[in-house]
């Protein structure tokens, strides 16, 4: 009777760790091995070459470090203006105004939408080839066309460029976070600052920002995460696996395994850029784990 | 009575600016989209030459014939049947987890719990690589099972952990009453304790219905076969054979978008509850 319920309660736990087992857990763990050999992902022989493929990485790949550039630029763009204006649109949400909720609900639709979506509507806005860039278009029609420009083939531009399709699909996300946040904060304290003299600048600078400090480190966390591994979105926007100056790790991990027949190396840059995710995050969680304390 | 009348034009006109700045926003929002519809409806000689968002006559045959020529009602049905699959497969499977990580003790808990959630902290970027490797060793690879049991195990983790946090909160009185008159744990499980949890699983759905739908690596690297393709892969190599034929492809993204707007503006109270529960308000 006993062994019977404890039996019963590994019945409901075991198909969840079954099915993660294999399909999650085993291809973890797997990568760290498969990442010392050489193999072309076919052939039964795989050549050991112990940790070879992450000195390659490190020293002989520079397409590798600037796809790595490349993210950090989509990121940092992300971080700064993406998450101000989500920040911006929040505070200017969070009062007594109407249609409060219309604007909650088209803010999110970016989000939802697939990254593939996002990114071919977009190169249909804004490319170059079949003269439809309507950006262009506008452009001239508003009286500069000395601005017109290849937005996407031109490499000065194209990676700002998908910076700023990410931004437009991301914001949404951030926007709802700092919402309801704000919302946590309670009225009686600006109340309080008010009746004591402080101006709208001050009761931002010593209320909204402190208490909305753990708030920002989330959506921090969460932007840096997201935007060094976006690489569908630029499928989307440049088209095809070769995204050239806008190549990002993850497609270059891509490239390897479809484009090269790489899989050892392939993994070995996965676990190279699986682990400077990890210590961003790390210093990242440090971080803000010190600003809370002071 | 001046200085009134300078506050109240003041707050108006500060109002309006915010109103002004936020429907910039929204519209900047929302026009991709529309032009993303309308585009659908012209024919490829006027695409490029009617620059007026709304067409001078609609071509809704593009539909027609991107469905029955471009193939998008197979790879519609497709996207609809592993949606389907995966979601249902992720609430059962997981809220029998979350169900007992919450009520039952037992030996491992703890650290299979663990296992659970270190997967939603660490980020593994590589891992489709060996999954491919792995599939094609057990011979699921390129099959709609395969592809199926991948999408379940991403979802796993986030969905065990809303339920469980669901399930800690929820009062034991009705299940002991169940068990009292006879009831097993399978039976409370499904007939006491999924009813309750209806409010969690309706997040757990909206945002496995998502995932699923716009999922699109795994799918590249997992199907060949072009009969087993969910939509978002198609588009790719459907732009890759219509280059030319703008209003066709407008009309395949606006077939693989529908469905998620429906869904949005459907759940739209569940999505804000799931983003904002899940980070601020803990």
């Amino acid at each position: 009777m006993k062994l019977k319920a404890v039996l019963e309660n590994y019945v409901f736990v075991l198909p969840a760790v079954i099915i993660f087992s294999i399909f999650y857990v085993i291809p973890f763990i797997w990568i760290f091995h498969l990442g010392l050999y050489n193999w072309d992902g076919i052939l039964p022989t795989k050549v050991f070459v112990g940790l070879n493929n992450f000195k390659e990485i490190v020293l002989q790949d520079p397409a590798w470090w600037q796809a790595m550039m490349n993210a950090g630029y989509i990121t940092l763009i992300a971080l700064t203006f993406q998450n101000a204006l989500a920040f911006l649109l929040a505070w200017a949400c969070d009062r007594e105004i109407r249609m409060k909720n219309f604007y909650r609900v088209i803010f999110f639709i970016p989000p939802v939408l697939s990254e593939i979506v996002v990114g071919m509507v977009w190169r249909f806005i804004i490319n170059d080839i079949d003269g439809a860039n309507i950006i262009n278009r506008m452009l001239t029609a508003a009286g500069f066309p000395n601005l017109v420009h290849n937005w996407l083939s031109d490499p000065k531009t194209a990676l700002t460029t998908v910076a700023l399709v990410h931004s437009w699909k991301g914001f949404g996300w951030g926007f709802l976070i700092f919402l309801a946040g704000l919302q946590t904060i309670p009225r009686e304290l600006y109340e309080a600052a008010r009746v004591d003299g402080a101006n709208a600048w001050q009761s931002f600078k010593k209320i909204t920002v402190p208490l909305m400090a753990p708030v920002m480190a989330l959506v921090a966390i969460l932007t840096i995460l997201g935007s060094m591994q976006v690489f569908t979105l630029i499928l989307g926007l440049v088209g095809g696996e070769f995204a050239g100056h806008t190549s990002v790790p993850v497609l270059r991990i891509l490239t390897s395994m479809r484009v090269s027949s790489r899989f050892g190396y392939a993994c070995a840059q996965g676990i190279s850029f699986g682990l400077i995710l990890v210590v961003i995050s790390f210093i990242q969680y440090r971080f803000s784990h010190k600003a809370k304390q002071a | 009575m001046n200085v009134n009348i300078y506050y109240k034009a003041r707050k108006a006109t500060t109002t309006a600016l915010i109103h002004l700045f936020l429907l910039m926003m929204a519209v900047i929002c929302v026009f991709p989209l529309l032009w993303m519809v309308f585009s659908s409806l012209k024919t490829p000689e006027t695409i490029f030459r009617d620059l007026s968002l709304i067409p001078k006559s609609f071509h809704f045959e593009n539909y027609y014939i991107a469905w029955q020529q471009g193939g998008f009602g197979r790879y519609f049905l497709n996207s609809i049947f592993y949606t389907v699959s995966v979601v249902v497969g992720i609430i059962i499977v997981s809220s029998m987890a979350a169900y007992a990580f919450s009520r039952c003790r037992f030996f491992g808990r703890k650290a299979l719990f663990i296992m659970f959630m270190a997967a939603m902290m660490v980020p593994i970027p590589g891992s489709f690589v060996a999954l491919y490797v792995l599939l094609n060793k057990i011979h699921l690879r390129d099959t709609p099972f395969g592809y199926i049991l991948c999408m379940i195990s991403v979802g796993l983790s986030t969905s065990i952990f809303l339920l469980k946090t669901f399930f800690d909160k929820m009062p034991k009185e009705l299940e002991d009453a169940a068990r009292i008159d006879g009831c097993s744990k399978l039976g409370i499980w499904w007939h006491v304790a999924l009813p309750l949890a209806k409010p969690a699983l309706a997040v757990v759905v909206v945002f496995n219905v998502l995932n699923v739908w716009n999922e699109y690596i795994l799918a590249l690297i997992i199907f060949d076969s072009r009969k087993f393709m969910p939509l978002q892969v198609a588009l790719q190599t459907f732009q890759g054979e219509f280059v030319t034929n703008y209003p066709l492809l407008m009309a395949g993204l606006t077939i693989t978008v529908l469905p998620v707007i429906l869904v949005y503006f459907l759940m739209q109270k569940y999505i804000v509850k799931g983003v904002t529960s899940g980070s601020v308000l803990e």
